[in-house]
This record gives C-alpha cells, sequence and structure tokens, in this order.
C-alpha cells in the first residue's frame, strides 16, 4: 500500500466547462492533494499524452496516473480517444476511467471492450462527486499498483518526444 | 449513488488453497452480499468462462462481471489466461484484476500492456487483505458501473 502522494497527476478530460470547475472542487473538497490536468477534447487529450500542441514545453504535460474521461465532446469524443489511447504502446498502460452522464448500456460495454477500468456515472449532488473522488483515490492510489513506477520514468528519458 | 442492480460476481482464479481461503474470509469481511467464485488455474478458468467442462451450468457457474488473477499458477498462467480474454470478443468486456503476491515491475507493465484493468499486490498480513477488498468492493461495486448481463448478451 502506497500513501497518498502529492506528486500525483490526474487528466481530466471533458469539455464542459461547470462539470470541470466541479470535478475540481469536488477534488478540493475532499482534501486530497493531487495535481488536476484539464483537456477538452478528444484531440486534446492525445496531444497532452504526446506533448503536442500546447504541451510541448517542459512540464506542460506530466505523465497522468491516471484519466478521467468524458464520453460526449465535439471533435474526437471519449469513444474513439479511448479506442486510440489503448492502441498505443506505453501510453495504454495508464488507466482510463470514463466519467459521464450517459447511462447507454452500449456506451458501458464500449468502454470495457475497449480497455477502460471503470464505467462511473456522475453523481447528480457534489456530496455524490466528493464520494467517488474519495473511493478513486482509495482504490487507484492506495489499493492498487500502478505502471508509473521509476522503470517507465526511466524509459521515458530516453524516448524522443 | 448509481449501483449496479445485481449483486455482482467475482470469479477469483489462484492456485493456492491457503489463498482462496484468506480470499473467501476476507469477502466475508467486507462484502457480505456479493458472491465470490474460484477456479485453481489458466486453464479452468478458460473452461468456465466459455461453459465447458465442469463449468456448462450457469447456476453453479454464473457469468462472473469481475475476474480477480493470480500470475503464478500450474498449466496455464494468469498472463497466458489474461491475454486470451482480452482477445476474446466474447469475454473482453469482463474487467481482470490481476491479485498476485509479484511486485515486479515488469509484471505491472505487463498486466496493463495485456489489458488488466488493476494490479493488487496481495497484503502480507489478513486485515491488509480484507482492507484491499474493501477498497477493490468500494471502486467496482460502489462506484462504477459494469455491463449488465441480459443486455450485453442482446447485443
Amino acid at each position: 500500500m502506497t500513501t497518498q502522494n502529492p506528486s500525483i497527476t490526474i487528466l481530466i478530460a471533458d469539455d464542459d466547462l461547470d462539470d470541470r470547475a466541479w470535478i475540481e472542487q469536488a477534488y478540493i473538497e475532499s482534501g486530497v492533494d493531487n495535481q488536476l490536468s484539464f483537456v477538452q477534447d478528444g484531440n486534446e487529450l492525445l496531444q497532452y499524452l504526446h506533448r503536442q500542441g500546447r504541451f510541448t514545453a517542459p512540464g506542460a504535460a506530466p505523465r497522468p496516473d491516471l484519466i478521467l474521461l468524458d464520453l460526449n465532446m465535439p471533435g474526437m469524443d471519449g469513444r474513439q480517444a479511448l479506442t486510440q489511447l489503448k492502441s498505443e504502446p506505453d501510453i495504454r498502460r495508464i488507466p482510463v476511467v470514463v466519467l459521464t452522464i450517459s447511462t447507454d448500456e452500449q456506451d458501458i460495454r464500449h468502454t470495457y471492450d475497449h480497455g477502460g477500468a471503470g464505467f462511473i456515472i456522475k453523481p447528480e449532488t457534489f456530496d455524490g462527486m466528493v464520494e467517488v473522488v474519495k473511493v478513486l483515490n482509495q482504490y487507484w492510489f492506495e489499493t492498487v499498483e500502478l505502471a508509473s513506477g521509476q522503470l517507465v520514468r526511466k524509459f521515458r528519458h530516453h524516448k524522443p518526444h | 449513488m448509481p449501483k449496479n442492480a445485481k449483486p455482482v460476481v467475482f470469479l477469483m482464479a489462484d492456485d493456492d488453497p491457503d489463498d482462496r481461503l484468506l480470499i473467501r474470509e476476507a469477502f466475508q469481511e467486507s462484502l457480505l452480499s456479493n458472491s465470490i467464485y474460484f477456479v485453481e488455474d489458466g486453464v479452468e478458468l478458460m473452461d468456465y468462462l466459455r461453459h465447458q467442462a465442469g463449468f456448462s451450468n450457469p447456476a453453479e457457474a454464473p457469468t462472473p462481471d469481475l475476474i480477480l488473477l493470480d500470475l503464478n499458477m500450474p498449466r496455464k498462467d494468469g498472463r497466458e489466461a489474461l491475454a486470451e480474454i482480452k482477445s476474446d470478443p466474447q469475454l473482453r468486456y469482463i474487467p481482470v484484476v490481476v491479485l498476485t503476491t509479484s511486485k515486479a515491475e515488469e509484471d505491472i507493465m505487463r498486466s496493463y500492456d495485456i489489458g488488466a484493468a488493476s494490479y493488487i499486490t496481495k497484503p502480507v498480513t489478513f486485515d491488509g487483505l480484507v482492507e484491499a477488498i474493501r477498497g477493490l468492493g468500494q471502486y467496482w461495486v460502489q462506484i462504477v458501473r459494469l455491463p449488465g448481463k441480459e443486455s450485453a448478451k442482446a447485443k
């Protein structure tokens, strides 16, 4: 079991500004000291992970330990982005949890078929969102071992971007 | 809070009888209402998932909502079974959580590479194991929505 680590980075892909603010508030409320990065659609998500576009500056795109992915976004949506990033070596090791208002059984199935590590329906209340954030942190950063250890970090220094 | 309408069925693949017993007890401690089924290696796991051999009766071997997978097992190990599940269009939707004593970075990376939903190192104490199973239950049972069986079959 690891302890809460302030260097944990969570990358959130969501086009809705209100939802982004709400998720951020829930993280603050839950008292966990994670670094949150936001992108607004699937294209930006891939640019962030590839350190392209507005993410080329050193430190602009720290490797996320967890990705929270909305499904319905303009341009490249969450379904396409999930399929794309799960087909890429190295990047595919980062767990992707879908966080959406969709309750469509086809979306749920698609998410798991394509390597999603969870499908969470956005809670309707702020308290519900705080609870989701707490459980996410408890599970991913205290129960689970992630593939973002030393070895991965070492590899990254040798890989030009 | 969105909940799964039905009790979540767990299937654990582990060749060590002591570990299976501990897991069963940890489940009783933390997830009373949920059911857990056991197989002893990767060959049995694949037979179970494909309703073959001794696993053709769905009442005795219900399709799991989540698989807990040990890595080191005889006949067919967890790595091979995981790769097989994740390349089968009928089975790949079932999330697989690796639960093993291995802490090797190589095992962690490879498991995620071939499609594990998460990787948990078996805690050495029983209290630690109960805590880990509780964390597992809070996430997969209480927060996450898993595919519904009927509609998954229909589509």
